[in-house]
Formats: C-alpha cells, sequence, structure tokens
C-alpha cells in the first residue's frame, strides 16, 4: 500500500512543526489514558474551594472552578471526550465522504449527478446550525454529537475522493485488472481505494481538529452532555467569573487550541509526506 | 451574464427542496414536539385542548402531506408561525437577521484587510523574520475557537482596560442620541465580536493569500512588470494582488455558511442580538418551526451568496469569460 512506504515517517519528520504537533498529540493521549490513574474519582466531583488561582495550591495544579471542582482533573478526563469524539466523527465524515465520493466517481452518470446534489445539498446548510439542530433533537449524549459532527463533515472528503477517483478510473492498471476478470468491488477497494487515500487521510486528519472545534463549541453551549467532563463547557462556565477567575475559561481553552493547533501541524505534515508532488505549494 | 444567473438560479431551486426536505423530516424524527414543551409551559393538560392545538398546527396530518403544505407555504414566503414570539417566523429571522449581518460582514471586512495584508507581506517577504511571526499568528488564531477568543479580548480589552463595553449591540441611552452617535455606539460594541470572529477567517485568508501571492509572483508577467522597471510595490499591488485575489473570492462564498454558524456562538459570548441568539433559544425550547426556518433561510442565503460569488468571478476572470 503507498501509505506505508518506509520513509513515510522521515518525510513527516522533516517538516519540524508537524513534529511538534505530534509530541503535542501523543502528550494528550498520554494524559488521556492516564486521567483514570490519576484522577480515578468522579471529575466532576467538589475537591476544594471555589476560585483557587493555578499554582495557589499544590494540590490543584491548574486551580479549581466556581464551585470547588478541580480543573486539572477535568481537563485530562476532558481530553478522553475530545479525542475519542474528534476520531469517530472523523472516521463517520471518512467513511460517508469515501463511499459516497467513490461510488459516484465508479458509476458516473445519474448516480454522479444525483450523490453530488445531495453533497452540495450538505454544503449549503451551516454546519454548527445543522449539528445544533441534531443535537437538540437526539440529545446530546458524546455519540449523539460525534454523529452529528461527522454527518456535516463529510462533503469536502467525497469531493475529494471523487476527483481522485475520477483520474485513477480509466488508468492503464484498472483496464488490466479489469481484462484480468477482477469483479469491480476487488478493483474499487484494493487497487483503486488505497491510490487515492492519501490525500483523503490529510483532509480526515484535518476534520478531527474541525470535529474538536464543533463539539466544544457544542458543549461550550451548554447542549453536551452535563455528566462527561468537557473543555468547550469548563469555558462555558467559566464566562460568569471574568471579572474574578477569568483562569477557569482560559486554561480549558488553552487545551483545545493546543490540540487543535497540534492536528493541523499534524495535517500539514502529513500532506507534505503523503504528498511530495505538492510540498513546494 | 444573464442565462449564468438564470441557470444557477434553476439549478437552485431543487438545492433548496432537497434542504426543505431533508431538514423536515429530520425534525419529524424528534422524539418531543414543540407542543410538549408549549404545554408544559403554559401548564395545559385538557386532552381535548391538546388535540385541538395539534389540529391547529396540521400536527393531526400525514407527514407527507405537511411536508407539501410546507413546501408550499415556504414558496409564499411563509416559514410557519412561532408561538414563542407570538409571531411569524419570518419575522422573527428578519427581527434578528440585521444584527446578525452587521456582525457577519465586519468580521469578513476585518478578515479581509487582515489577513489579505499579512498575506502579501508573508509572501513578499518570504523566509524573513516577518513570514515567520505572521505565519506563527495564523496559525495560532487558525486553532482558536471563537468563543473561547471572545472571552479572551473581553477579559483584556473590557474589563482590565475598560476600552469597550462587555456585551451587547448599544447602551441603553442610545435612543434618544443622534444617528451619527449611535452608529459609532454600535461600532463600538461592535469591534470585540467582529474580532472573535474574524480573527479565525483572517487567518485562514492569510494562508491562502500567501501561497496564492507565492505563485503568482513567479509567474513571468510578473518579471515582465519588473523588468518594465516598475516600483516593487507597484508590481506587488497591481499586478499580484489582482490576480492572487480569486481564491479568496471563492473562500468568501464557500464560508458564508460556517461564518453563519460562528456567529451563533460569538453572538452567546456577547449577548449580541441576533440569529444566533433566536436559533439557540429555539434549539434549546424545541421551538421546532423557527429551527427549520433558520434552517432553511440560511441555505438560501448561503445558496445566493454562491451564485454572486460565480457572477463576480465572472467580472474578475477574464478567462472564464471567453469560454
Amino acid at each position: 500500500m503507498a501509505v506505508a512506504t518506509p520513509g513515510l515517517f522521515r518525510r513527516f519528520a522533516r517538516n519540524r512543526a508537524a513534529l511538534l504537533g505530534l509530541i503535542i498529540l501523543i502528550a494528550v493521549i498520554a494524559l488521556a489514558l492516564a486521567a483514570p490513574t490519576l484522577y480515578p474519582r468522579n471529575p466532576l466531583r467538589i475537591v476544594g474551594p471555589a476560585e483557587l488561582w493555578p499554582l495557589q495550591d499544590p494540590r490543584f495544579p491548574l486551580g479549581t472552578d466556581s464551585i470547588g471542582r478541580n480543573i486539572a482533573a477535568i481537563i485530562a478526563h476532558g481530553a478522553r471526550a475530545t479525542l475519542l469524539i474528534g476520531l469517530f466523527a472523523s472516521l463517520t465524515a471518512t467513511l460517508i465522504g469515501v463511499t459516497i465520493g467513490a461510488t459516484a466517481a465508479w458509476f458516473g452518470g445519474w448516480v454522479d449527478e444525483l450523490l453530488m446534489r445531495l453533497t452540495e445539498m450538505f454544503q449549503v446548510v451551516p454546519g454548527l446550525v445543522f449539528v445544533l439542530t441534531i443535537v437538540s433533537i437526539l440529545g446530546g449524549t458524546v455519540q449523539n454529537i460525534t454523529i452529528a459532527v461527522g454527518v456535516v463533515s463529510w462533503t469536502g472528503i467525497a469531493r475529494l475522493t471523487r476527483a481522485e477517483f475520477l483520474t485513477l478510473r480509466d488508468r492503464e492498471f484498472v483496464q488490466a485488472c479489469r481484462a484480468m476478470g477482477m469483479p469491480d468491488w476487488r478493483i474499487v477497494l484494493a487497487e483503486v481505494l488505497p491510490n487515492a487515500l492519501p490525500p483523503v487521510i490529510v483532509l480526515s486528519s484535518l476534520a478531527v481538529a474541525s470535529a474538536i472545534l464543533f463539539e466544544s463549541a457544542v458543549s461550550f453551549l451548554g447542549l453536551g452532555d452535563p455528566q462527561v467532563a468537557s473543555w468547550g463547557r469548563l469555558v462555558g462556565e467559566g464566562r460568569t467569573l471574568i471579572r474574578s477567575s477569568w483562569y477557569i475559561s482560559a486554561v480549558p481553552g488553552v487545551a483545545i487550541m493546543l490540540m487543535v493547533l497540534a492536528l493541523n501541524l499534524i495535517g500539514d505534515g502529513l500532506n507534505d509526506a503523503l504528498n511530495p508532488k505538492l510540498r513546494n505549494r | 451574464m444573464l442565462r449564468l444567473l438564470r441557470r444557477r438560479l434553476l439549478q437552485g431551486v431543487p438545492l433548496i427542496l432537497g434542504v426543505i426536505i431533508m431538514n423536515f423530516l429530520l425534525i419529524q424524527a424528534a422524539p418531543g414536539s414543540f407542543l410538549d414543551v408549549m404545554s408544559a409551559e403554559s401548564q395545559v393538560s385538557d386532552p381535548a385542548m391538546l388535540e385541538q392545538l395539534r389540529v391547529t398546527y396540521g400536527m393531526d396530518q400525514p407527514v407527507w402531506l405537511q411536508l407539501l403544505k410546507y413546501i408550499w407555504s415556504v414558496a409564499r414566503l411563509d416559514f410557519g408561525f412561532s408561538y414563542r414570539q407570538n409571531m411569524p417566523v419570518l419575522a422573527v429571522i428578519m427581527a434578528s437577521l440585521p444584527a446578525t449581518l452587521v456582525l457577519m460582514l465586519a468580521s469578513l471586512l476585518i478578515a479581509l484587510l487582515l489577513g489579505v495584508t499579512a498575506g502579501v507581506v508573508a509572501a513578499v517577504k518570504v523566509n524573513t523574520i516577518w513570514d515567520n511571526l505572521l505565519s506563527f499568528l495564523a496559525v495560532l488564531f487558525f486553532a482558536a475557537p471563537s468563543f473561547w477568543l471572545g472571552i479572551m479580548l473581553t477579559v483584556l480589552f473590557a474589563v482590565k482596560l475598560g476600552w469597550v463595553p462587555v456585551g451587547g449591540m448599544m447602551s441603553i441611552t442610545a435612543s434618544n442620541q443622534g444617528v451619527v452617535a449611535t452608529v459609532l455606539d454600535v461600532l463600538h460594541h461592535l469591534a470585540l465580536p467582529a474580532m472573535a470572529l474574524g480573527l479565525f477567517y483572517a487567518a485562514v485568508y492569510a494562508r491562502v493569500m500567501r501561497a496564492a501571492m507565492l505563485e503568482v509572483l513567479s509567474l513571468d508577467f510578473i518579471r515582465t512588470a519588473r523588468a518594465k522597471g516598475l516600483g516593487r510595490w507597484r508590481v506587488v499591488l497591481a499586478h499580484g494582488l489582482r490576480n492572487a485575489l480569486l481564491p479568496i473570492v471563492t473562500l468568501f462564498g464557500l464560508q458564508f455558511g460556517t461564518v453563519l454558524g460562528g456567529s451563533i456562538v460569538v453572538e452567546t459570548v456577547f449577548s449580541w442580538p441576533g440569529l444566533g441568539s433566536v436559533m439557540l433559544d429555539s434549539v434549546s425550547s424545541r421551538n421546532y418551526p423557527v429551527v427549520l426556518g433558520v434552517l432553511v433561510f440560511s441555505s438560501v442565503v448561503v445558496i445566493l451568496v454562491n451564485i454572486a460569488v460565480d457572477l463576480a468571478y465572472l467580472r474578475l476572470d477574464p478567462r472564464i469569460r471567453a469560454r
């Protein structure tokens, strides 16, 4: 498979910013994995005095919030929700997008026409408005937010997959497969798809970043699951106290920003590594 | 040009129809109807009364009939009735639309000014400290959630420095001032929300602009212009910028919908009385006629903006006209 070439990591690591992004991502994953060990009890329980500033008390390195919950614990547990929603929303979007894009390009004709009109339909509905509607209808659980974000994020991936498939569909190696009598589904899955994937992977990695921004906005607006620790929700909860304790909003916001920053940098690095022809653009 | 306009408008019709059907069915899938919330809020429990309300809102009819009726009324610009504001949905949207449009346009203006300038400077001074600094800022603002940026800007400029108000669209005393004073008052309130929403797009434009400028500046006609003896900035601005602006115009159309979504969140942060506040209120109170109305209305706006962008392209790029 084209994706697994040995020099991939070396090419990726040549982009220093991408390497920094990868380090941040690994750190956040480590934090998410360590969360149950570091803070084994419910992160949303009250553990100390309210509105303690960061570094004021060694027990609460990031301070406490408006009702005395440990911000560090919320950040650590929030990392889990953030990563899970980002990853699975992007996977959902990729799955829908690749299926629709590949089907449209492979069959062409009225199938292509129909699926592209469908894609346009999803493109003109403002994403966040649509996500909020779905979440308000289905309820703000982690699964529902993931599905909602996935459902609004696939159009770019579908268009890209379609474009890649169109350039690959009539290449010689595909004709050779046809001549050998290979069934369509095998040509698509085993021959065309792996060649179409590299640019799609870049877009999927960027979709993780935008999914995290979507999730944080939903939680910030108070439509997420109140039982799950979330960075966006904490930003929203700290908003009423910006005069006395603005750090409550600031800390989780920095976490969101670092996470999105890291994923964007990784996306750029993947682009350099997977699409070497585009490197100098 | 007129033929293109007509063709694009005709293509827009099935698209809008699709959007209406999709969103209508989505909302039909909701477990509770707005009648539940409504009856709970006004404490109506009489079954006969509830049944009568169901008939009033046409909810006793089969879904397909409700859908046809809805499409027919949308075609006549009737988006239904909002019991919460006790006025037609379109009136609710129209009442809050100006505030949102002001916010969106101000943000896009900031984004264009900052983004294009930063992109041009970064491209002209490529691989210098300026380029690095601007690219770093772009990456940073590209990753910052707008609501958080809004809160941080408020902490700095409203709470600590006291330069601008914390929220709202105008001061309470604004109504008995002159027109000029009112406009200044709104601009004063607008500064922070427009920045919070605009800086993200400034970052996007800066990145795109830098790439487009680098590409254009390496082309032959730029070298010709330089060889003619034109000044450096004259070449950059008159020859380079004009050609590099095209991708920005495309982005503008594509992102109109996301700016609209972004304004929902930013409006909440700054208590800006726009469409976002209405949408959020309707979503949390299951006021689905308004939710559906905002979805359909904003989709129509996005379609129209994209048609306008296509037409603008026709004027900006002679190569397209020739085809």
